[in-house]
């Protein structure tokens, strides 16, 4: 999230894409509640089910699953031709003005951009970035045309590219009525007048597609067209879904990066240090410091050991191959054998996983597994006669280790707001449970300890990681680990005040430079921190510690024009005030306090080194504007591009995976999404497990409409058989079973002139615990986005039938 | 004392159950607020949520080491002391409640180190001491016997330090520090392969 839960009060339109917020993140509907009462502020949910959020909503807007580019670019031509965007805002604080070269162009037959080229090694296509960067002069400086008049300025570029997502184009593409359409863009553009805000929330359901990094691009498009980006009450605001998902992807536990958000180092581009800050390092831009957050790190990392004259011990750090190493690449290794163990820490993936059923006969080609977590998962128990195998063939060894919940250990939280908060530990936990912290510090000194013994393969990459946790009586002392963190001297051990302390030199260490701040005293660390704000814009800054440096909303120098004025003097974040000549605030700056105004207005955006906001963007992999592309599994033709169906560049890993023929596409007629309930949470392990919410919520069902109940003859609570074609046993279509929902929550939509049905099922349920039931993922494809490799979840193509 | 929004909200509480329950003939000294309130002699704790991202404030209410009631914190910016349906039955976790409400151990909860041997059709209980030297021996087989310390790339021989055997994933249900651990001790082993489901 650029913005937070409680900004959430200061919108005056919201966007609910892609995400069910009154479900799945229902104490933040307080605060739209409050805007809605307050200040009239308007609802916009646009999904395929009219699920809880749109049940609420002002408008309600339906779309098929994987049409969300075509509905987002939709409305960047609705704004761009009725000229409603803030063009203030634009022209300054965006790249609009640049120039692209020459030779850019987008092919409206094949839906590709110039540089395209085959990629073998993926059996994909990728480009040569060549055409997409910007014109620069002698001197190197991008040449810009302030009038906005030039052909190949990415205004006119953008103009062009969104020329056919006019209203009935993409009502076609999505299902939904050309009035609806209509309304929701009128409605939403409105925030595009300098005052006003605009709130664009989403979820998994804008992410997990082929193209789901382009429908994020597409809501960072539109939100900086209307002006709405470093603003109280706007933003992109992706709703995290797990109570520390932020705060595992800003410690990295993502194959692509270290924490803090630097690149793990690649074996052709980074042989050495030298080469890594060489290639990794922009001569402008907040990643200037780059060097010294990775070299703080490297000291955090290997302490002593890592020395001026040994490159930091940067090459202990593993180096990728090139290759994609995220979950579906991993399995798919397993599946040649080649992954002989895995440590699983609260993670299900034999129910979270997509095509979940192959994840598990995989499994049996490990040589061990370890699962830590509160109940037995099927992860785990993948080799049981429940989950359909026969145990005698199975040789994987397997320990569970038993974890200490939430309440049961302390430590730190991230929020979706960036909140790093603390949470304390209310009792021990029972048994022999143990905190993780507890059991990673116990099982690293081991494994240290034998390879300090016995030596093995380059054994120094384990001996010579600093490790020094112990506390008292067998415990770990966490603030040990909160130093690392946070950062500190390493000549006297003080703390470091925050990130701007680092340094280049090997004198500063810290374990991740976004937190640095978050520790950095010892009597009152700024993330224990409980006083809530009694005045202000509710940015509660001595409330927990909120990274970077307790900044609540980033780039918040855009919440004000060029002179420094707030567009909204109503919820004024940074405002400069002439008498004084200074900045006053009621947040922590983004941007340097002490240049005029004028100057800090040119690069609001301090963490890209042109310092503006890119509508176009040659740093995406799949293309420097979002284009509609269909999912995988497609029951209609690319009815914008001819000639493509769905993202070219996207990763793909196995051979007649995905729905391609027409005679397939009669076979699985319909489209499945999936999606979560309130009562249970993600794999179900936990809450599968908790009687009063199974009681609410006993059993795995799958929704569909009326229409189609009528037609294959099922009535509320028959049982359904889905099939896909991911669902196979020994070259025999298999199925899963669930219990049927007839619902008016879904509604066939007319795609093309075709009627499309949707079939939804929550993903939340798995063959262990208290409450079992079918794994929804059987069905989903292991096929994922060019840029994050996240699967594609949300759209497949399936068939059902009523069984008995 | 002062009066704090809290502290006038538990008072407000109490009356109001008192009231209701004079008003509807119940005895005097069945009314006695202190002896109606299951937090009564309890230590408060603040703890996060553990389950979605809007990271809503819990007091855990503790009487013998035992949590008797978690609801929404009422200081808490974001939640002012609301919660949802799993936020209000996080203690279900630990604990299912008798028809009194008196807690009892929740039986699904693993309480022990297990261990399933190769073809095997059970789990046998280990304890720590084995099932941790164990993994850390069968991790160094793994790595020992796949470790890659460098590879050709271009003619040139690139230091790489790596193993793509083995696997780690998870995880966003742990705190911060703990993650920061793991992601020392995965790039320790020389892991490549690291997820979490913030792709999944």
């Amino acid at each position: 999230m650029t913005n937070h839960w409680i900004d959430y009060q200061h919108s005056d339109v919201f966007m609910a894409i892609g995400g069910n917020t009154a479900e799945n993140h229902p104490i933040s509907m307080k605060w739209i509640e409050k805007a809605r009462e307050e200040k009239g502020a308007k609802l916009i949910t646009v999904d395929p089910r009219f699920n809880r959020t749109a049940a609420v909503s002002d408008l309600y807007v339906p779309l098929r699953p994987g049409t969300n580019t075509a509905y987002l670019g939709g409305l960047a031509h609705y704004i761009l031709e009725n000229n409603l965007y803030h063009r203030e805002y634009v022209e300054h604080y965006t790249n609009a003005t640049y120039l692209i070269e020459e030779g850019f162009e987008f092919d409206d037959v094949a839906g590709v951009f110039s540089g395209i080229e085959d990629d073998p090694a993926r059996n994909a296509k990728k480009y040569d970035r060549t055409t997409w960067q910007y014109q620069r002069d002698e001197d190197g400086n991008v040449k810009k045309d302030p009038f906005m008049q030039d052909p190949n300025c990415v205004m006119n570029l953008m103009r062009e590219h969104f020329r056919n997502y006019s209203i009935e184009n993409v009502s076609q593409i999505t299902g939904c009525p050309v009035d609806t359409l209509e309304e929701s863009y009128r409605m939403f553009s409105t925030t595009g007048k300098p005052e006003r805000a605009g709130n664009i929330l989403y979820a998994m359901g804008i992410t997990q597609f082929t193209h789901g990094a382009q429908n994020v691009r597409a809501i960072g498009l539109v939100q900086l067209l209307l002006g709405n980006m470093g603003r109280a009450g706007g933003g992109v605001n992706a709703q995290r879904g797990q109570s520390n998902v932020q705060g595992a992807t800003d410690m990295a536990i993502l194959y692509h990066i270290i924490p803090g958000y630097m690149g793990t180092p690649q074996q052709a581009a980074h042989p050495t240090l030298g080469d890594y800050i060489e290639k990794e390092t922009p001569e402008t831009g907040w990643w200037s410091n780059k060097p010294r957050y990775l070299i703080s790190l490297l000291k955090a990392f290997y302490g002593e050991n890592a020395t001026a004259d040994n490159q930091f011990a940067y090459q202990w750090l593993p180096k990728l191959d090139g290759k994609d190493a995220s979950h579906i690449a991993m399995y798919k290794n397993m599946s040649k054998g080649e992954v002989e163990g895995m440590i699983c820490w609260a993670d299900n993936p034999a129910v979270s996983g997509p095509t979940a059923g192959a994840k598990r006969e995989y499994s049996a080609k490990m040589k061990w597994l370890v699962s830590v977590d509160l109940f037995e998962n099927e992860t785990a128990s993948f080799w049981k006669r429940e989950a359909g195998a026969n145990p005698e063939e199975i040789d994987t060894e397997v320990f569970i280790l038993p974890a200490a919940a939430s309440y049961e250990r302390e430590g730190n939280k991230a929020n979706s707001g960036r909140w790093i908060q603390w949470q304390w530990k209310a009792q021990e936990p029972p048994g022999n449970c143990k905190s993780d912290l507890w059991i990673v510090n116990e099982l690293f000194k081991k494994l240290q300890k034998i390879y300090e013994e016995e030596g093995g393969a380059v054994p120094e990459q384990i001996t010579k990681m600093a490790w020094d946790y112990d506390g008292n009586d067998g415990q770990v002392d966490i603030v040990k680990v909160c130093k690392d963190i946070n950062g500190y001297n390493v000549n006297n051990g003080s703390l470091v005040n925050n990130f701007l302390d680092l340094q280049l030199d090997g004198s500063t260490a810290c374990g991740n430079w976004l937190y640095s701040g978050y520790y950095n005293d010892l009597d009152n660390p700024p993330t224990k921190r409980r006083t809530p704000e009694k005045e202000g814009i509710g940015s509660h800054l001595d409330w927990s510690f909120a990274w970077p440096l307790n900044r609540r909303i980033v780039y918040n120098r855009a919440s004000a024009d060029p002179s420094g004025k707030p567009w909204n003097p109503d919820v004024p974040q940074v405002w400069w005030d002439e008498d004084e000549g200074k900045w006053k605030t009621n947040d922590v700056p983004d941007f340097n306090v002490n240049i005029p105004p004028q100057q800090s207005a040119e690069i609001p955006f301090i963490m890209l080194p042109e310092g503006q906001g890119r509508l176009f963007s040659a740093f995406v992999n799949d293309g420097p504007f979002p284009a509609h592309y269909e999912p995988a599994d497609s029951p209609v033709p690319n009815l914008l591009y001819p000639e493509a169906t769905y993202n070219p560049i996207s990763q793909r890993f196995y051979e007649d995976h995905v729905v391609e023929t027409e005679e397939e596409k009669e076979r699985y007629p319909y489209v499945l999404t999936t999606y979560r309930v309130v009562e249970h949470y993600q794999s179900g392990i936990m809450t599968r497990n908790m009687p009063w919410l199974i009681e609410m919520m006993p059993e795995f069902f799958v929704e569909i409409d009326e229409e189609l109940a009528d037609k294959l003859g099922i009535a509320n609570g028959d049982r359904v058989a889905i099939e896909s074609k991911r669902l196979y046993n020994n070259g025999e279509q298999d199925s899963i079973e669930a219990k049927a929902c007839v619902t008016k929550r879904l509604q066939p939509l007319m795609i093309n002139g075709q009627k499309k049905h949707i079939v939804g099922l929550p993903f939340h349920w798995g063959y262990m615990g208290k409450s079992t039931g079918a794994v929804a993922n059987d069905l989903t494809p292991s096929v994922g986005d060019p840029n994050t490799t996240i699967p594609e979840f949300k759209a497949s193509l399936c068939n059902i039938r009523r069984v008995g | 004392m002062e009066l704090t929004r809290r502290s006038f909200l538990k008072l407000a509480g109490v009356t109001a159950a008192a009231a209701s329950l004079t008003s509807v003939g119940y005895r005097k000294a069945a009314a006695d607020p202190g002896e109606r309130l299951r937090i009564r002699y309890t230590q408060e704790f603040h703890t996060i949520c553990t389950f979605c991202g809007v990271g809503c404030g819990i007091i855990c209410n503790v009487r013998d080491g035992v949590i008797v009631n978690a609801e929404g914190d009422p200081d808490h910016p974001v939640n002012e002391g609301t919660l949802c349906s799993k936020g209000s039955s996080i203690s279900n976790v630990s604990y299912t409640f008798d028809e009194k409400g008196k807690p009892r151990p929740n039986p699904k909860r693993l309480t022990d180190v297990l261990y399933r041997a190769p073809g095997s059709d059970s789990y046998e209980v280990k304890d720590w001491d084995w099932a941790l030297d164990k993994i850390a021996r069968r991790i160094k087989e793994s790595r020992d016997r796949t470790h890659e310390a460098t590879a050709m790339v271009d003619g040139e021989e690139v230091t790489v330090n790596r193993t793509k055997a083995i696997g780690w994933l998870g995880s966003a249900f742990c705190t911060g520090e703990e993650n920061y651990l793991f992601h020392k001790m995965a790039r320790a082993i020389g892991i490549v392969s690291m997820d979490h489901c913030a792709r999944l």
